[in-house]
Parts: C-alpha cells; structure tokens; sequence
C-alpha cells in the first residue's frame, strides 16, 4: 500500500490526459459525424399511372409529412390526409403526419441524414434556407406535379389552377420549380371600417387624406398607426408596395435584384419621409417600437390605432380580440396615394404565396408527397382552409358559395381591384437576413423609432444591399 | 503491488473516458474542424476552405457587437448576480439584530425571504424571459404603468425597444432569475463557518460591515469563485440566447444591441445555412470562454484556510 507516494495526482491527472487524447481520435473515427454519409437513400418503388392516380404513386407506401404549426394550425393538412387515404386505402395507418414550430431543428439531422420526409411546410420562423437547399441540391423539382392533371378537372393541368405568379415564386432563376406556397396571402394596411366610421372616415386614398385622418384621430387620443417594434420587418408589408406604385415595379425589381444604388431612388426616399412623418407628427402608437406583433396587434384590435401594416393571417391570429368589437368589420387598405404623378395606380397591393412546401429531394415517396398537394391543391381542401383559417389559397377560386370573413372578403376585392398590379418583392425570401435584421431591425426600427432619418436609412440599408451583393456565401438570385 | 498498477488505473478510468472522448472531446474536435468547411448544415456536401471563416470574422460587424455584448455580460453578470447574492445570504444569516442566546442570525422572517429568493430557480428560464417581457411592454406593461401611477407620465422608455436600455433590461431578468440560487448556495456555505469566530468578533466590536469583509467573505471564498465560473459560462451560455432569444427585439437587436454570441451562431446556422461559419464563430466563443476560466482560476487563487 505504500506505493502511493511514488503515484501522486498529478502524474494521475497527466496520464489520464494523455489517455484521453490518445482516445479522441481513435473515438471519432468510430462515431459517425454530425453529417453522415451522401448515400441517394432507398425509394419505394413507383406505382401504376392511371387516371385516378396520374403521379404513380405506390399505393400502399407510407408517407411522411411535417407541418409547420403556425397561425393556420394542422388540421387542413389532417384533412388533406384523410382525402389521400380515401383514393389510397392500403396507405392507411402508414402515414406519418407530425407538426411542430421548428422545422429547421428537427429536420436539418434528417436531411444531412438523408432521410428526410417526403412533404414539409417549410415555414416559420425556423425556416430552412431555400437558396442553400436549391443550391445544394436538396429539393425535388414539382414540374411532374404541375403538368398532373388537377382533382377537379382532369383536362386542366393543376399548373392552370393556380393563381398567378404562384409559380413563378417557386422557381430559382431555372425551369424548375422547387416550391409550392399553398396560402396565398395579401398585404397592406388593415384596418377596422367600424373605428373608421366612429371618426365619420373611410380608408384614405391619398396620403394628405390619410396625415388629415391620423391628426383627427390625435385629437380623441387614438394613434394612427402602430406596428411591431420587435418584428419591424412587418412595416415592408405596406410600404415596399408604396415603393412600387409612387416609382413603378421597376424599382422594386432593382431592389430584389440588389442593383447598385437601388435604393437611392427617389421613389424609396418619398416612401421613407412619408413614413417618418408619421412618427414626426407624433401618429404613431406610443411605445410601438417595444411590442411585438400579438402585443400591437392587440392595441390596434382595441382601437388604440387605426392601422397597421400585415398581412391576411391576422384575421386568424387576432380572431378572439377582433371578435370583441362586433362592429370592428376587418379591413385592408392598399397604400394610399402620395401624389397624382405616382407611376401606379391607387390599389397597387403586395399579395403572393405563404406557406411554401418542398418535396425533399431524398425524399422515400416523392410521388406520395407530390399526390398530398395535389389533393391540398382541389377545390374541396382549398375551400376547407378558407373556412378553417380565412386565407386564402394558391388554388385560384373557391371562393365563391361560401361566406367568407370580412377581412377575406374584403382582400379579394382588394385583389380585384388590383387587377394587375400586384406587387411581389422577393427580399423576403432570398435574403431572409438582409430583410428582417438589416433592413427590418437595423434601418425600418430605427427609423420608425426616430432613431433615424430616412437618409440615414436609405444609406445604411444600400451598405447592407451592397455587403450582400459582395459576400460570396449568400447564394443570388435575379427576376 | 507495483506491476499491474497502469493496467488496474487503466480499467477503472477507460469506461469514463472513452465515454468523454465520444460525447465532450470528439464534438469539440468535429467542430472544430467543421470551422474550416463550407458547410451549410442541410446536406452532408461541403469542403475545405481553410481559414476563410476566421478572415470573415475578423471583418464581420456583427460579430463585434456580439463579442462586445457578450464580454458586458461576462464581466457585470457575475458581479451583480454574486454580489446580490452574497448580501441577501448574509443578511439572511448573519446580518440580522443580535437577539439573546443566539450569536448570530438573520433579519426577522428569513426564513420566507429564503424561499421568495429562490422562487424564480424553479420556474424556467422562457417563463422568467415572457414574465419580464410584459412588463417591459411600453404600451401596457407593469413598468410603464407604474411609472404613471406614480405621476411621471414623461418616463415612458420603450425598453427592449431602446438599444441604450435593451441590454441591460435583458441582464436584469438574468440576475432575477439567477440571484436565489446563489442566496441558497451562500447560505449553505455560511453556516458552515464556526459560530465561535463571530463571537470573537462581536466581541471585539467588530461591526456587520466588518465581520462580513473579514470573516465570511473569506471563508466563502472558494464557493464564490466556483459561483463566479459557473455564473460567467451562463453569461457566455446558454442561459443569454435563451434571454435574447425571447425578450428582445429581431431578436438580436435593436440595432445589434442585444446580439450574442450563441445567438449569432444560432442565427448563422439555422436562418442562414451557414454551419460552417457558425462552427468557427462557436471556436471564437470557446476561446473566450477558456480565456475567462483562466484569468479566473489565476485570480481566485489564494491560501486556503482549513476550519
């Protein structure tokens, strides 16, 4: 027993370090890595193409789907689902239909895995970079479902059935297309015609109409406007359609396309110092760049400001306090005119697809994947989303013999009235973080908060532009 | 007994080690070597691009920012969170009036104080962040209202909105959330200190100032220092992106003003694909982290007294 003195601790401590060391490698050659092998997976086998199932789909493999559980829930999705088993019975019990916020942390293992599911609602605010997972390969190409004949009508290709421009969305500079948003949704200023009328106003066409309104509603101490401090990438949501309709659609293609000195048009600055005088003049909502979207949402339902920029899900997302007010009467507002040598019209609204689903390239059943939007794409499960969470879908109708909610209904006479001037700025989804930290937190909050002046602004948000456009691991796109 | 000694540490020590080979050192040198690829973290196609990550930091404001708030975090957390921490286990303990009998003792009621102080530890850390982020709210929240109730109707601060105030707002809720646990961990060291060295020192007339810089401060000592290390890995940790991530405005912002470090690589690898760049700011963060274990331990070192 004597023998511990010559084996003190710290000779102990120095072996044991040197055994670990020595055990590291070897260790991490026996694990596997975080990103496991590239193997293209094992398919199921493609079923029988026939009229009632033009995908080929394999008829009694599983399907696995993940939706993201945001403002319109997973219960259209069930539904979808419940369709597809009605014209598959033998997948019955063998689909797996999960939902969950975060997408990106619960799928990106099965992606770098290679086995991802076979249909993902990649939405949210953990949603997965498309311009990386297009660039790396890692979505099915839709066409085969597009050229499929629709549910309703076999002699219309479900390409046909689709509103405009919810193609094009899906499609990164190629012929292919990688995504289908399945929401379509309609941006602007909403507003309640019930708390307009209490002020004997309705929704001002001009902006001289719109400054008259706010100073009215001052003096009764309601704001005119309030918007989500927190989340100030919302306030794009009225004012790049502003943009485009005092300066054309152009200017906005330059932007998206992150063209030189795109935002030094005088068409942003106009927009900019419209915007910053209504904090100037004291007609935006006190405290606003402190709340978040529930939180000024919630203002703006009990009538503490007129307006607010957003987009058709807040119908479902205030649902309860608008239903305090039974004359609330939802409400939204194309941006007003700010002078009659604006280069569009007034109606020029910002709508485009929400809710963007990829068929994961890896996928076991794509043709399953495929065949559940398909059936999400008839008019039965389009209506069926209209009625459950009042939006509106990427199917092009289905409207019509069903009451819709007032803000619904009034988007599709907003959409109406647009006609062709509707406006699709695609930052959002290219450069999600250009958008919604640089732009959005770094310039928009700052401004609205008077932190900023619309010069200072624009100059800080072109650097950003121009960083962007200079940083080699931002993949680009053009329009 | 002399043969055989390596063989008989060796199968004692292989198990634990082999499993802290696998789960602690193997992912640290994965991610290390993921900082030198361009991996995005959606597929397992990457390569080689030696150290263009580390460049990109050095240029990259953002990572700056969040290096300079994650440091404020470092340094004042800890001192705010243990000093509070060290005063209210004191008063609970010590600092109370001398009643008779006892030689020492609490302020009257300690014993609910104890239980309110270590209230927040057991409500998690989302919980704490949502509660003070409605009292943050500019529009209706308690602060604001408070300030009107009592006549200052021109202190109206947005609060997480303001990127002078935001920070600090966010460090508030840490240290309410984190202060009880070290008032119970204080207290317990306390009362191991020998009541006979107060006594001498009442004795002598030595004031609560005095017995707490003399006696109990010193013979603390050691758990304050493991206190401090603890508390400065939660500053730099996961316990700030969860804060950041909740409260404050983008999250990050205003203007960066809240972006930390764990929140930038969670930001780079999940919003923007960028798991490679992700990993090396990762690295930056465990130098930062070893570099304040370091400075620490040499700091904290100092005689040890045995009672």
């Amino acid at each position: 027993m004597g023998s511990t003195s010559e084996f003190n601790r710290r000779d102990l401590v120095k072996r044991a370090a040197a055994l670990g060391i020595i055990a590291v490698p070897a260790m991490s050659a026996l694990s596997s890595c975080a990103s496991a092998g590239s193997s293209d997976g094992d398919k199921v086998e493609k079923g029988k193409k026939s009229a009632k199932n033009p995908l080929a789909v394999n008829e009694s493999a599983g399907l696995d789907v993940v939706i993201f559980d945001g403002g319109f829930g997973d219960k259209y999705a069930k539904d979808a689902q419940a369709e597809y088993i009605k014209s598959f019975p033998k997948a019955d019990g063998k689909i797996k239909l999960s939902s969950t916020q975060k997408i990106q942390s619960t799928l990106q293992p099965r992606f770098n895995g290679g086995n991802p599911p076979d249909l993902v609602d990649n939405s949210g605010a953990e949603q997965m970079d498309f311009g990386t997972l297009v660039a790396k390969d890692q979505l099915t190409d839709l066409t085969a479902l597009l050229d499929a004949p629709s549910v309703d009508d076999p002699n219309k290709k479900v390409r046909d059935t689709l509103r405009p421009g919810v193609v094009e969305m899906g499609q990164f500079g190629g012929k292919e297309t990688w995504i289908l948003y399945y929401a379509y949704t309609v941006y602007g200023v909403w507003y309640s015609k019930g708390n307009l009328g209490k002020l004997d106003a309705e929704y001002p066409e001009t902006w001289d109409d719109m400054l008259a309104l706010c100073a009215k509603a001052k003096k009764k101490g309601i704001a005119g406007w309030t918007y989500p401090g927190k989340y100030p990438y919302y306030l794009p949501f009225s004012l790049y359609p502003l943009i485009a309709k005092i300066g054309g659609a152009e200017v906005l293609r330059k932007i998206d396309n992150l063209e030189p000195n795109a935002w030094k048009d005088p068409a942003v600055k106009a927009a900019f110092d419209a915007y910053y005088e209504l904090y100037k003049k004291g007609y935006v909502l006190k405290g606003s760049p402190g709340l978040d979207h529930l939180q000024s949402q919630k203002a703006w339902a009990e009538g503490k400001a007129l307006f607010i920029p957003n987009g058709s899900w807040v119908e479902n997302e205030s649902a309860k306090q608008i239903a305090k007010n039974p004359q609330f009467d939802l409400a939204v507002g194309a941006p007003s005119s700010l002078s009659s040598s604006d280069k569009m019209p007034f109606g020029t609204i910002w709508a485009s697809g929400g809710e963007p689903y990829i068929v994961p390239r890896k996928a076991r059943n794509a043709e399953g994947g495929m065949e559940l939007l398909r059936i999400m794409l008839s008019k039965k499960s389009s209506q069926n989303f209209i009625k459950q969470v009042s939006s509106l879908t990427s199917f092009n109708g289905g409207t019509d013999g069903i009451t819709l909610p007032p803000g619904l209904a009034s988007a599709q006479t907003a959409l109406q009235k647009a006609g062709s001037n509707i406006v699709n700025p695609r930052l959002q989804d290219w450069y999600v973080a250009l958008q919604k930290e640089r732009i959005g937190v770094g310039a928009l909050g700052e401004m609205m908060a008077g932190r900023m002046t619309p010069d200072e602004a624009i100059a800080k948000i072109q650097k950003y532009a121009d960083d962007t456009r200079d940083d080699s691991s931002v993949k680009k796109y053009k329009r | 007994m002399q043969h055989g000694k390596y063989r008989f540490i060796a199968g004692f020590l292989a198990l634990p080690l082999a499993i802290y080979a696998i789960f602690v050192i193997s992912p640290f040198l994965q991610a290390i070597y993921y900082s030198f690829t361009d991996w995005t973290g959606l597929s397992p196609d990457m390569k080689v691009v030696g150290f263009d990550n580390y460049v990109r930091l050095f240029q990259d404001d953002v990572f700056w920012a969040s290096v300079g708030n994650s440091v404020t975090l470092l340094l004042l957390l800890p001192v705010v969170t243990l000093s509070l921490g060290l005063f209210f286990a004191f008063m609970l303990n010590v600092g109370g009036r001398r009643r008779k009998k006892a030689v020492i003792g609490g302020v009257q009621g300690s014993g609910t104080y104890k239980i309110l102080y270590f209230f927040p530890q057991v409500l998690s850390i989302p919980i704490v962040a949502l509660l003070f982020q409605f009292a943050y709210n500019p529009e209706s929240g308690a602060l604001n209202a408070f300030f009107q109730a009592i006549g200052l109707d021109t202190v109206q601060p947005d609060w997480l909105g303001d990127p002078q105030l935001a920070l600090w707002c966010v460090m508030a809720a840490m240290v309410w959330a984190n202060v009880g646990f070290y008032v119970v961990l204080f207290s317990a060291g306390m009362s191991s200190i020998p009541k006979d060295f107060y006594e001498a020192a009442l004795l002598d007339g030595a004031n609560r100032f005095n017995t707490f810089f003399r006696i109990t401060l010193p013979l603390l000592w050691d758990t304050v220092q493991t206190g401090w290390i603890y508390m400065g890995i939660l500053a730099l940790d996961v316990s700030a992106f969860a804060f950041v991530q909740i409260m404050s405005v983008g999250p990050g912002g205003p203007d960066y003003s809240t972006e930390v470090l764990p929140l930038y690589v969670y930001q780079k690898t999940f919003r923007d694909g960028q798991a490679g760049y992700a990993t090396s700011i990762g690295v930056s963060l465990l130098i930062v982290t070893l570099v304040f274990s370091a400075i620490v331990m040499r700091l904290g070192r100092r005689e040890r007294l045995e009672f």
